[in-house]
């Protein structure tokens, strides 16, 4: 059984939601990133998604974005990230880890290159933004035969037919992003959340997680509520670079800021 | 050239936007949808008689086509060939942009959209897109990059005069390629009552074969153009390649004709030795980048790198996936142009012909008059005069230390 299917089901059989926290690799300096990885599992995070910095970050909002910039000024790639995954499995094999980030670093990398690599520092799953299932039949193969879940987006947008298609390409968890936009993006109606929260369970028994809009303990709760899964970015990005050149302090907020979110989702 | 009859270019892009390994559908899901909607809105537009019809009626009544063909004589007795100037120039608001603006400003309209949003590097797409939204009274949005902005700022006054917002962009390298991040992001939070009117052949499907069909019209005209005028078809095609959309309007409509080479001319920036240029067809490698696999400009570990050139409007890493697809297969053949040979096309026209060309359409000059050495008397090269090169005059003079 993958790891990240293992996390559902005892969280489920617990009555509990995942709590996923994202944060852009080698942000604000690479040596801060597998410290800060153990540090959010301790918090309670049960699955880490970690961003792979890119140029050219078309679907995210500005948080992100400089996330991604100020990783690009320690020039951190590909292969950087994935030693990154090595790391942290020396100390931790229980925590999935995800990759999350746009298909060109991959592309230039070549998907098998890729598929070995990530086998070799067990990665547990892959979600590649502007890689829809229309063009990743040949990847997702690879990636399948290297035992990677394939996570994809759903949006608020996506048609009934469309979440059909996503599912049936999806393994590990589906993400649906809660809001139009860009991540880091404003309000969350939850009502809307849940309403497609139950279209999406009529094409899947796969996991639902949620992000777009979570930024405190508050608004997790209320996605806990109805979703399998919260999913964290620009809250925590926000926090790096509130306290950029103080990697503790760093790690402290970030800390809080996680286990206030896990707290309430127990509650 | 090897026999091409194998393929059949009408065929291209197939029902998924491909063009070979080329083009495609490179994009999150929350841009699906409205990519699906534009997919069928334009799919039933574009075979209805109704919505041509106020298409030709807009290019020929607005925009003033069809444009001359013009045999540049002095330039031709220059450098010993008959070379033709497709005069895009010449155009309502100055460049080759303006067709496809109002093909797409039309679909935003038929889809009951009351806002555009545009991308821009020179200024010419973002002003065409605002010049027909003011004359068809939508909201226009431009987003261009902050250091474009200071190259280009008559085009910039130029779009506010014209009612748009000019967003600037500070993301990043701060020019075109940035610009069209900036445009993807707001079109995915007001998908609602937003069109998005990309400017270059580039983009998610069906993008490159809207944009291609709009631009088209060049050379379609020039086609009936040269047969009338020398009852032959020429020898050569020249056009300057950015992202390639008004390359691909001239070349598109002769693809058929094996006989007929065809250049696009990229931009050499300081030397493609150097590395520091904006030719991704001479220099790159495919990769992905705006919704299309394509050749881009990359580093090592797939990061999008920075490009050079003179010229705002070719300053972009990537380049239409048509065009990655025609030097693979052979059909064309891309060169590249250094800022510096630019600019000297650029005064050459101006003085010998009496015609300021964009610094853009400068490269395809520079390439046409090196090109034409080795052709024959008779033989003929057309060139695709883009635009015209007022908004480069600030730019000109700044290099020849002139302060105007």
């Amino acid at each position: 059984m993958s790891r990240i299917k293992a996390v559902f089901e005892n969280l489920k059989a617990n009555n509990k939601s995942a709590l996923i926290p994202y944060i852009t690799a080698g942000d604000p300096h690479p040596d801060i990133t597998v410290p800060l990885m153990h540090k959010m599992v301790e918090a309670g995070a049960n699955i880490i998604e970690l961003g792979v910095p890119f140029s050219d970050p078309m679907a995210d909002g500005p948080v992100i974005q400089q996330a991604c910039e100020r990783a690009l000024q320690h020039d951190v790639t590909l292969a950087d990230v994935l030693d990154m995954v090595a790391e942290f499995r020396k100390q931790d094999q229980q925590t999935p880890v995800i990759l999350m980030g746009y298909c060109n670093p991959i592309e230039v990398m070549g998907y098998e290159n890729f598929a070995k690599k990530a086998k070799a520092v067990s990665l547990d799953g892959v979600l590649t933004v502007d890689l829809p299932p229309e063009e990743s039949a040949h990847a997702n193969k690879l990636f399948a035969e290297a035992e990677l879940d394939t996570i994809f987006l759903l949006s608020p947008t996506s048609s009934t037919k469309r979440i059909q298609t996503i599912c049936d390409n999806a393994s590990g968890f589906v993400y649906y992003v809660s809001l139009k936009g860009v991540t880091g993006a404003a309000n969350l109606d939850i009502k809307a959340v849940s309403d497609k929260i139950a279209e999406i369970r009529k094409c899947t028994t796969l996991p639902i997680g949620v992000g777009f809009g979570i930024k405190d303990a508050q608004t997790a709760k209320l996605v806990g509520d109805v979703a399998d899964a919260v999913v964290v970015g620009s809250a925590i990005i926000k926090k790096i670079v509130e306290h950029k050149d103080d990697a503790k302090k760093i790690e402290a907020e970030i800390y809080t800021l996680l286990n206030e979110m896990r707290l309430t989702l127990d509650a | 050239m090897k026999d091409k009859n194998a393929v059949d270019y009408a065929a291209f892009p197939d029902m998924t936007g491909h063009f070979g390994q080329f083009g495609g559908r490179f994009i999150a899901e929350t841009l699906m949808q409205p990519i699906d909607e534009l997919t069928e809105a334009y799919e039933t537009l574009k075979n209805d008689p109704v919505f041509q019809q106020q298409f030709d009626y807009d290019l020929a009544h607005y925009v003033g086509r069809p444009s001359p063909l013009y045999l540049a004589e002095r330039l031709s007795e220059k450098y010993g060939c008959k070379i033709y100037l497709k005069r895009e120039d010449l155009n309502h608001t100055g460049a080759h942009k303006i067709n496809n603006t109002i093909g797409q400003a039309l679909l935003a309209k038929h889809m009951g959209k009351k806002r555009i949003i545009a991308e821009t590097g020179a200024g010419q797409h973002g002003v065409a897109s605002a010049t027909i939204a003011a004359r068809l009274g939508l909201e226009c949005i431009v987003y261009m990059g902050e250091e474009d902005i200071h190259r280009q700022a008559p085009n910039v006054y130029r779009m506010r005069l014209l009612g748009a917002e000019v967003v600037p962009v500070t993301s990043g390298s701060k020019t075109l390629k940035d610009a069209l991040n900036e445009a993807m992001r707001d079109w995915v939070t007001n998908v609602d009552d937003t069109f998005y009117i990309i400017g270059t052949v580039a983009g998610p499907h069906p993008y490159p074969m809207m944009v291609r069909d709009f631009q088209s019209v060049i050379g379609r005209e020039a086609r009936e153009q040269i047969l009338e005028r020398e009852s032959r078809l020429p020898n050569a095609l020249v056009a300057c390649v950015g992202g390639g959309s008004n390359a691909i309007g001239l070349f598109h409509p002769f693809l058929d004709d094996e006989d007929v080479a065809i250049y696009g001319v990229e931009a050499g920036g300081d030397g493609i030795e150097t590395g520091k240029h904006a030719a991704p067809l001479s220099a790159g490698k495919p990769g992905v980048l705006h919704g299309n696999r394509t050749y881009l400009m990359e580093s090592s570990d797939g990061q999008i790198t920075e490009t050079h050139s003179i010229s705002a409007g070719l300053d972009y890493p990537g380049v239409g996936p048509e065009h990655a697809w025609l030097k693979d297969i052979g059909r064309a053949n891309y060169v590249g142009i250094t800022d510096e040979e630019a600019l000297a096309g650029f005064h050459e026209l101006t003085r010998i012909e009496g015609i300021i060309p964009a610094l853009e359409s400068s490269h395809a000059i520079a390439y046409a008059t090196k090109l034409a050495t080795q052709m024959d008397k008779d033989d003929i090269i057309l060139v695709n005069l883009s635009g015209r090169g007022d908004k480069d005059i600030n730019t000109i003079a700044a290099i020849e230390g002139i302060e105007i």
